[in-house]
């Protein structure tokens, strides 16, 4: 595959799908359901504004989204009741199919809401974003209903300010440059193709998504990226600039501990796959340093990256969307 | 619904189905809301936001939605009556410059962010009355003019305003103001006004003999100091507010400019000017002893006037507020009101909601009260639509 040629196919920007009347118009045409599902813990101040903007511009006024739900892992502050106040579904991830147990984790939120979401189409947003637009949900979605041939669509976030030359460097956040886009030059350079591998938005198609298994923490971005790739190819897959993203920053030490789960995710993909040799049993405990006064010692994190099995497999989820065994 | 009403009373009881049928356009009026509020839109700078208005106006399928030389966006929902016009304002500018995060939050019952009062939500209720006229199945006999109008605030002295009314050709029964707070608003008077700025500008070249004796900041507090000393009668009520100062660059450097903005009002014409005549006094002594330049600017003009407590715009306005327990808050406005009153159309400015730290970063207002509001604009919509608020012959 030639990757110059991919990017140049699969890479989008949201502006060529400004008509969302003709969008809803095929939606319809295909009989599609499509469900946005926010993930959140603790993020009362910003989901109200994201459940405000989407239902009023995408279920209101033009009627691409079926549904919006939250997914909480529990939140202590007011993201639950502010998110039913204006109109979406909440769901508490640990009341959903808890016979499987609780597990902490963003994944483990995006998981459920494969069981729990009924859309053909997934869409997830995260629910920090500050500057949220309605092209976050539609301009995900939109390649999946135009091209059959695509099945996992990613975002990126690119504006360029003051560049007086053609040239300006683009690309992810810090863990991407320094961590996933080494790590994929190394092992998948085809993935190097998308210029924000770890972004929080994506909208996929069931049929991929219920296939997938899900890494409950900081790897399932990574994780699903390569196993989208390994099965379905880079043609599946397509990446949309959504122009710019405004939300919090991390620090860098939070940045460690995500590049930890990923390296762990990462590297349990690499060895099933063969793409590397056998590996020994990875350290759960990420080490970082902390100083009073000219005393320095070691605090331990444990990062546990467990995976949640392809949805597909539960006989509960095959009983209630009807697929036979 | 049925909008044909024979009398106030009939209006009034419909109060309570308004304010519940409002509740149903809830979030497209907060995303309307969100989305205008984050478009920064200082005086003079309101394209973006206009566009945005306007394009919302489009959506909502109104026919004739158009910009105008001065900036304006203008749309009108179609009445029955294609020769009768009500006008309805929101000042699309705000006082928070581009440079501001323009970020707003929602949260259960507030949502908080600058400008949301003063007056993003005055120009969400433009973009959104059209779907709440659609789905409430409400319509007029006269024509809606819905005008987010530009360069209101300071300087722009309402040139917006006045290039819509200098220019448009439709015939207007009455004009409404909206601003997001406070609820129970009622401004149907204005007061005499001008706003005005003192700079003064000192040689570059100061004396180190002279350090101390002379800055431009010390020929300043000579200026307010005597323009303090000017006597302000009881009556008519008259105030001068000291707004805003500024001068010098650091700590050991002399200051070489500096400048006053303030604010004259006065319930009386001829005592503003007379005011204004003092200070002209003041600038030019100030000025021959320092040696200064010091030049006095009047950037805003109004006229004071108004219409009667008694006319039936204002009364039923009264009755309106009280039927949905508002206690009616009656001042003098400077704003849109004071120049459609000054053009002899009868107009008023109503508030939408409840808002505390008017003109701070975190400026909240509370979404419950808004369908109150709703509900008071819609009656008063109907009232002049249904010929209750004209003068008696």
């Amino acid at each position: 595959m030639n990757l110059n040629d991919w990017i140049k196919r699969n890479t989008i920007h949201h502006s060529q799908f400004w008509d969302i009347k003709k969008l809803v118009e095929e939606k319809e045409k295909q009989d599609l359901k499509i469900s946005l599902c926010l993930p959140t813990l603790n993020e009362e101040k910003t989901i109200g504004k994201e459940i405000v903007m989407f239902k009023s511009e995408l279920m209101d006024r033009y009627p691409l989204l079926d549904e919006i739900a939250v997914i909480d892992s529990g939140s202590t502050d007011h993201t639950c009741e502010i998110a039913s106040t204006f109109g979406a579904d909440v769901y508490l991830s640990a009341d959903i199919l808890p016979q499987y147990g609780e597990k902490k984790g963003k994944g483990e939120n995006l998981w459920k809401a494969v069981y729990e979401l009924t859309g053909d189409i997934i869409v997830y947003v995260d629910a920090d974003i500050k500057n949220i637009h309605p092209r976050f949900a539609y301009g995900l979605v939109a390649p999946l209903i135009y091209r059959p041939e695509v099945h996992y669509v990613k975002a990126f976030y690119d504006r360029p300010l003051a560049f007086s030359q053609g040239v300006r460097p683009s690309g992810g956040g810090r863990v991407t440059e320094i961590l996933v886009r080494p790590l994929f030059s190394l092992f998948f350079p085809d993935l190097t193709g998308l210029v924000q591998p770890l972004s929080g938005e994506y909208a996929v198609r069931r049929e991929v998504l219920e296939k997938l298994p899900f890494p409950i923490g900081y790897g399932v971005e990574t994780s699903h990226l390569i196993d989208v790739y390994e099965k379905w190819g880079m043609d599946a897959i397509a990446q949309v600039d959504l122009d710019q993203r405004v939300h919090r920053n991390q620090e860098t030490r939070d940045l460690g501990k995500m590049a930890f789960g990923i390296l762990r995710a990462f590297l349990s993909r690499a060895e099933a796959l063969g793409v590397i040799g056998d590996l020994p049993e990875l350290n759960t405990l990420l080490r970082q340093f902390q100083a009073h006064d000219e005393v320095f010692e070691q605090i331990a994190y444990e990062i546990v990256e467990e995976e949640r099995q392809p949805m597909i497999e539960l006989p509960e989820y095959r009983e209630k969307f009807g697929i036979e065994t | 619904m049925n909008t044909h009403f024979r009398n106030m009373d009939e209006i009034l009881a419909l109060l309570p189905h308004l304010q519940e049928g409002a509740t149903q356009v809830q979030e497209t009026l907060i995303a309307n809301l969100i989305m205008l509020s984050e478009i920064p839109a200082p005086t003079f700078e309101e394209e973006d936001r206009i566009k945005l208005l306007l394009q919302r106006m489009l959506e909502c399928g109104l026919q004739n939605v158009s910009t105008d030389e001065a900036g304006n966006g203008v749309g009108i929902i179609q009445g029955k009556d294609p020769s009768r016009n009500i006008l309805l304002v929101a000042h699309a500018d705000s006082v928070y410059s581009e440079k501001t995060d323009h970020t707003i939050s929602v949260l259960t019952d507030e949502v908080v962010g600058p400008g949301v009062a003063d007056n993003s939500l005055g120009m969400a209720v433009l973009a959104t009355l059209p779907n709440l006229l659609d789905t409430l199945g409400i319509e007029f006999n006269s024509n809606i003019v819905l005008l987010g109008s530009t360069k209101g605030l300071g300087s722009g002295n309402l040139d917006g305003l006045k290039f819509f009314m200098d220019n448009n050709r439709l015939p207007f029964d009455a004009g409404i103001c909206i601003e997001g707070a406070q609820i129970g608003r009622l401004s149907y008077t204005s007061e005499g006004m001008f706003r005005a700025s003192i700079t003064c500008k000192l040689s570059e070249e100061l004396e180190w003999q002279r350090v101390g004796e002379s800055s431009a900041i010390i020929a300043l507090n000579d200026v307010i100091n005597r323009i303090l000393e000017i006597p302000i009668p009881r009556r008519p009520k008259t105030s001068i507010v000291l707004g805003a100062v500024r001068g010098g660059k650091s700590y050991n450097v002399m200051a070489t400019t500096s400048s006053l903005r303030f604010e004259v009002r006065s319930e009386n014409a001829a005592m503003a000017e007379q005011i204004r005549g003092c200070i002209d006094d003041i600038v030019a002594d100030i000025a021959s002893k320092y040696n200064a330049k010091i030049a006095f600017n009047v950037v805003s003009i109004r006229e004071p006037g108004g219409i009667a407590v008694g006319h039936p715009l204002v009364r039923n306005c009264r009755q309106v507020m009280e039927q949905l327990d508002l206690k009616p808050k009656i001042f003098p406005s400077i704003s849109e009101v004071s120049e459609l009153i000054s053009r002899g159309l009868p107009a008023v400015t109503l508030g939408l909601t409840e808002a505390v730290n008017l003109h701070d970063l975190n400026e909240t207002i509370r979404i419950q009260p808004i369908y109150k509001g709703l509900a008071q604009l819609l009656a008063m919509l109907f009232a002049i639509d249904g010929g209750f608020c004209n003068e008696p012959e």
